[in-house]
């Protein structure tokens, strides 16, 4: 009897799991619906460029690629500066469904593959929350992780991103770390490496990884729960995972000279005279023992720190990276390098996001928590850990959401269970009454709060009622991750809906007809500028040269763009002509009120610029003497005569006349005409999105541009 | 700080090694010197340990020359010494692991026995002679 009921929960659990994975896949495809199979935003457009030439050229031309067709001149090391991981899946995914004779297009696969694997994330979130308390408790986790907005946000179908397979990865090697300290075995901590190095190969966020699991076994040793089964597993993973993580090109010897590796590093070390001491322990009386541990300890204090000072001042060891200060010091990027302040999920994250992305487990996670810790075995450290460092670096940059999200569905989760287990167990025949407890205050209250003792609730009308508001809570939880999912995270960014006045909706397809116009027109070898937020979709979409693409490795390049779209005609030829740019591509929302258009992001390419030409560009030549950024009448020379405005406003007012109105930025564009010397507009889109200029190559006189324009319009040379 | 981690840790598990055959007798010769003491304490250890301990000595030699050598001879390969050094490193903490799971006094901690002990140990040598393999060329 036992045995079958244990059977039929294990068929439950499995089917739940089932409904759990499909229900995470269904709810990422609203952009499917919605719109079309379609690769989103900027990033994946890359992914899906390397994917393609992966499938095109097998894996060792991949990783050996250099791509000539983007950051030009320059080009890119392509194969020795990305994390393979996300492509090699596909990869082989597609390879495996050719095998299998399914005609899959490499595209659906790519599409496809973040709604896929955030089934798996579900069932490793499962696993992990079953080792903290219960398998109830797991299938709460899954059900939570399977919808939670935050980590929607970067899975929805066609956000083929690095994320869409990491959060799986770093879930379920959490899930075998914590196996392996559990078990203390060789085996599980070969395979929490192995999972790591796949980590590794797929996403930058490893390095939190790196540094959790340090931090998990440093916590464990201050609170002196040191004990041979976390040596071996953390001896076992440092060891195996750090060699593995150094096969990745892109991250070779960072492993051993990065500080971000050095917590980990200094752990492994830790750890080991922790295991040799207690070996010592057990070999040697206390007194010997006593000097021994005094003369190591001191001798090692002394040449460790001298030796990390002495390689961080000799630059053997990397300095601390850009982007590990802006953790702490969230100004910090803001102050000194604004190529990463001006990515906006990069920024801190807004209060409200939290409730928005997470929902209900804002407030169960700190309870479940609360749980952990009152049993606090070395696995709920772990999680209380993970939550804390969690939710500060989440508060830092808005995309670290994505990795405390899994943790609130955990600790939601026991939370959950733990609330509600006395309330819905099975057994309903009330026990005879414990004595009612005598004495203090504190000692009844204390036995209110001891959790370890299983204690129900046997009347019905109570037990119907937390029952049913927990429900409703869980219920409204769905409500809100779907329509969250719907409303704010299942645009492709590459196509816009938006709303008729009679409701109905609108497309906005501006990106993609600019695209194509790009790749029907010009010239396969045709160099394209724009601002490095068009460089992966140009790439992708329009397969043509770019100058610079939203991989940002060169911030002088990138600088170079925005001189020359921020400075005048005069000053951005030459720069123009020197790198043989045929086309310029600029983005202008001012006729539909598109928000994410170049004029708004003008001021970050004047900042980025001004920080290599700090004497020829400067951001306050940009403002209004009362210091507004205008683009109207009022607005200051330098703005006025820049390539960007021109580009944005060549025509403006000959489309709406007097009525020129920006409608982003509610402003009244002068009548005066744009005179362009050095350009040509050859292509603007439908709603005036996309405006493609060409450059015009220099007079075959040598005349100056201005005077050739003047001489072509007629108009007598002046001096 | 980490004075206080290693006296309370240390605390713990005596209670577990106390109790095997092999542990000391620190009250018969509380004058002995440190290394006396733990060679009189060391000579009882079983025989199969010794040869653990024996290819441990020979990781961290192994380890030293590596090292001497990149000190004398710079570095130039670095990916091949750190593939090297990582393998000594590797294989010497696999084989401590190895070695406390199958030390008769830890029996009580690990729920599987030896031959899983070694058996994990096989598998997780072959995964770090792979990498270093695949890393040193």
């Amino acid at each position: 009897m036992e045995k079958e009921t244990k059977r039929v929960f294990d068929v439950f659990r499995a089917v739940i799991l089932l409904v759990v994975g499909m229900t995470a896949i269904a709810a990422r495809l609203f952009s499917v619906v919605r719109f079309e199979s379609i690769i989103h935003e900027f990033d994946p457009w890359f992914n899906f460029r390397a994917t393609k030439y992966l499938v095109a050229n097998g894996y060792y031309k991949f990783l050996n690629w250099f791509d000539d067709r983007t950051w030009y001149p320059l080009g890119r090391v392509t194969g020795g500066t990305l994390y393979p991981g996300l492509m090699v899946t596909s990869g082989l995914l597609h390879t495996i469904f050719r095998w299998l004779s399914f005609p899959v297009d490499i595209r659906n696969i790519c599409v496809m593959l973040a709604p896929g694997f955030s089934a798996l994330t579900a069932i490793a979130t499962y696993l992990l929350a079953s080792e903290m308390k219960n398998s109830t408790a797991g299938l709460y986790a899954a059900a939570f992780m399977g919808i939670a907005p935050g980590y929607i946000s970067r899975s929805v179908a066609g956000s083929y991103d690095n994320e869409a397979i990491a959060i799986f990865l770093l879930m379920f090697t959490f899930y075998l770390w914590i196996k392996s300290v559990k078990v203390g075995s060789v085996f599980y901590g070969t395979m929490t490496a192995l999972f790591y190095f796949y980590m590794v190969a797929a996403w930058g966020g490893y390095a939190f990884i790196t540094n959790m699991i340090p931090l998990h076994v440093f916590v464990l040793c201050l609170m002196g729960r040191f004990s041979h089964r976390i040596y071996i597993a953390y001896s076992s993973w440092y060891a195996l995972g750090t060699l593995a993580s150094m096969q990745i090109p892109f991250v070779g010897f960072l492993p051993i000279r990065s500080s971000e590796h050095m917590a980990a590093l200094g752990v492994f070390g830790l750890v080991q005279l922790l295991a040799f001491g207690m070996y010592m322990r057990s070999m040697i009386s206390s007194t010997n023992f006593r000097y021994l541990l005094f003369a190591t300890v001191g001798v090692i204090l002394i040449v460790g720190f001298a030796g990390i000072v002495l390689l961080t001042i000799s630059g053997v060891i990397a300095p601390w990276g850009g982007r590990f200060y802006s953790f702490w010091d969230t100004n910090y990027a803001r102050i000194h390098i604004p190529i990463i302040a001006s990515v906006a999920e990069h920024q801190p994250t807004a209060w409200p996001m939290f409730f928005f992305d997470t929902h209900m487990l804002v407030w169960l996670a700190p309870a479940g928590m609360f749980f952990l810790f009152s049993e606090l075995r070395d696995e709920h450290v772990f999680v209380i850990v993970y939550a804390v460092l969690g939710s500060y670096f989440a508060g830092v940059m808005v995309r670290l959401m994505l990795t405390l999200t899994p943790i609130l569905c955990v600790a939601g989760a026991v939370a959950v269970t733990t609330v509600l287990e006395p309330y819905l167990n099975g057994d309903m025949t009330e026990p005879a009454r414990a004595p009612e407890p005598k004495g203090s205050f504190y000692k009844r209250f204390s036995r209110i709060l001891d959790l370890s003792a299983p204690r129900y609730i046997y009347q019905k009308g109570i037990r119907l009622l937390t029952s049913m508001v927990i429900g409703y809570m869980l219920l409204h939880f769905v409500f809100h991750c779907t329509w969250v999912t719907q409303n704010a995270y299942s645009s492709p960014s590459v196509v816009l809906a938006s709303a008729r006045p009679d409701g109905s909706t609108f497309l906005i397809d501006d990106y993609r007809e600019a695209y194509y116009w790009l790749r029907q027109n010009t010239d396969y070898n045709a160099k394209v500028m724009s601002w490095w937020d068009y460089g992966y979709q140009i790439g992708g979409m329009a397969d043509r040269t770019t100058l610079v693409d939203n991989n940002t490795w060169n911030n002088t390049h990138i600088a170079t763009v925005g001189k020359a779209m921020s400075s005048s005609e005069e000053v951005a030829y030459p720069i123009l002509l020197q790198h043989d740019v045929d086309y310029i591509l600029v983005v202008f929302g001012g006729l539909i009120g598109y928000s994410g258009d170049d004029i708004n992001k003008f001021l970050w390419m004047v900042r980025i610029s001004s920080g290599i030409w700090p004497d020829e560009i400067q951001e306050k030549n940009y403002f209004t003497p009362r210091g507004e950024y205008k683009v109207d009448a009022e607005a200051s020379p330098a703005m006025r005569n820049s390539l960007m405005y021109k580009m944005s406003y060549y025509r403006f007012a000959d489309l709406l006349g007097r009525n020129a109105i920006d409608r982003q930025r509610q402003q009244l564009i002068p009548n005066t005409p744009i005179v362009l010397d050095t350009l040509e507009e050859v292509f603007t889109s439908e709603n005036w999105m996309i405006r493609i200029y060409q450059v015009k190559k220099p007079d075959v006189f040598g005349r100056t541009p201005k005077e050739a324009r003047q001489w072509k319009s007629g108009i007598k040379r002046t001096a | 700080m980490s004075k206080r981690i290693a006296k309370k840790t240390a605390k713990e598990p005596i209670s577990v090694s106390s109790s095997s055959a092999n542990a000391p007798k620190p009250t018969k010769t509380p004058s002995a010197s440190l290394w006396e003491q733990f060679t009189g304490a060391y000579a009882k250890t079983d025989r199969r340990l010794m040869q653990i301990d024996m290819f441990m000595g020979f990781t961290v030699v192994v380890g030293i020359i590596q090292f001497l050598f990149v000190v004398v001879a710079g570095n130039y390969p670095f990916n091949a010494f750190l593939a090297g050094f990582a393998a000594a490193v590797g294989q010497f903490v696999l084989l401590a692991a190895l070695r406390i799971q199958t030390d008769p006094a830890n029996q009580g901690e690990f729920s599987s026995g030896p031959g899983r002990a070694f058996g994990d140990f096989v598998l997780a040598s072959l995964v770090l002679h792979g990498f270093a393999y695949s890393f040193i060329n």
